[in-house]
């Protein structure tokens, strides 16, 4: 089955970088939506359904954690793994995210590699042609 | 090992990371040195992060607006030429995960450290000032024929109490 994946971060470049990534990670994916912020992810995720949120933590307006934090809190969205992607490094945030209920944690930078594999128990393969 | 030192290994080490690592090429080998006063006027571009915590001050990336092109082609995989809103935002976020390594490995000695969303100016023949403290640590890379500059300025915050191993003679130079 095919998932679609929300990518959360206030850099349009890490946006870009994290598109053509998970592209190339060879896992089965539909459509990969966007947002600059959590207030932006909120939003969009109030008409669509994914099945994966990546997201950066220090963002403007809403970050990474207090995402989490809602996402975790209603019914229709506790269930969707969200993984942080961040420089953050501090055992406080690493600390909060998984208490809230991260699925995993990725620091910048980062490699193809280290997000195929945080994303490999989380996302099926795709089926090959 | 004092602050400056560990400040310089953690610029040398964030920055080489970043660029082997989201860039794919390799930085050449860094030369620090301690900058005292006003700054020269600058051309290209700067990004700026605030940090804060029980020190505070900012980390600083500036680059010429060929190089932050380079940076920019390399990072997205795409053919820039001129300076735009992808290239500044490219260069943001590079400054973001080198001085967030940074900050990472500070923290380990001086408490937990917070950063600011990054601040990026492009133009020609300006001047940056932080308010507040005149010493920057910097440290140049050669890259592709160019030169990449990254400092960081760092003062105790006297809003926080710093833990008893880590009282300061003056600031950047304590021992820890």
């Amino acid at each position: 089955m095919e998932s679609d994946v929300l990518v959360v971060d206030d850099s349009a470049a890490i946006r870009k970088i994290l598109q053509r990534v998970l592209r190339q990670t060879g896992m089965a994916i539909r459509t990969i939506h966007e947002a600059g912020d959590g207030q932006e992810a909120l939003a969009l995720l109030a008409n669509k359904r994914v099945d994966l949120v990546l997201t950066d933590i220090n963002m403007p307006n809403m970050d990474g954690l207090q995402l989490l934090k809602s996402l975790k809190s209603a019914e229709e969205w506790r269930n969707v793994p969200v993984v942080m992607i961040t420089t953050e490094g501090g055992e406080t945030k690493v600390a909060e995210a998984v208490r809230l209920g991260a699925a995993g944690y990725v620091r910048k930078p980062f490699t193809a590699d280290q997000i195929k594999e945080k994303l490999a128990g989380i996302l099926e393969p795709a089926l090959p042609l | 090992m004092n602050l400056h030192q560990i400040i310089v290994e953690s610029i040398n080490q964030a920055a080489s990371n970043v660029f082997a690592t989201m860039l794919g090429g390799e930085l050449g080998p860094g030369s620090d040195f301690v900058a005292l006063g006003a700054p020269e006027p600058t051309d290209g571009v700067v990004s700026f992060i605030g940090i804060a915590g029980p020190w505070m001050g900012t980390g600083s990336l500036t680059c010429s607006s060929s190089m932050a092109c380079a940076i920019c082609s390399q990072f997205l995989l795409t053919e820039t030429t001129a300076v735009n809103e992808e290239v500044l935002d490219a260069v943001a976020e590079l400054t973001n995960m080198i001085i967030g390594g940074v900050k990472n490995d500070l923290e380990r000695h001086v408490g937990g450290l917070g950063l600011s969303i990054p601040t990026v100016v492009f133009g020609r023949n300006f001047k940056t000032r932080s308010v507040g403290s005149t010493e920057w640590i910097v440290v140049h890379f050669p890259w592709n024929g160019e030169q990449l500059e990254v400092k960081v300025s760092l003062a105790p915050n006297e809003k926080f109490a710093l833990p008893l191993h880590h009282v300061p003679t003056h600031a950047c130079a304590i021992e820890v």
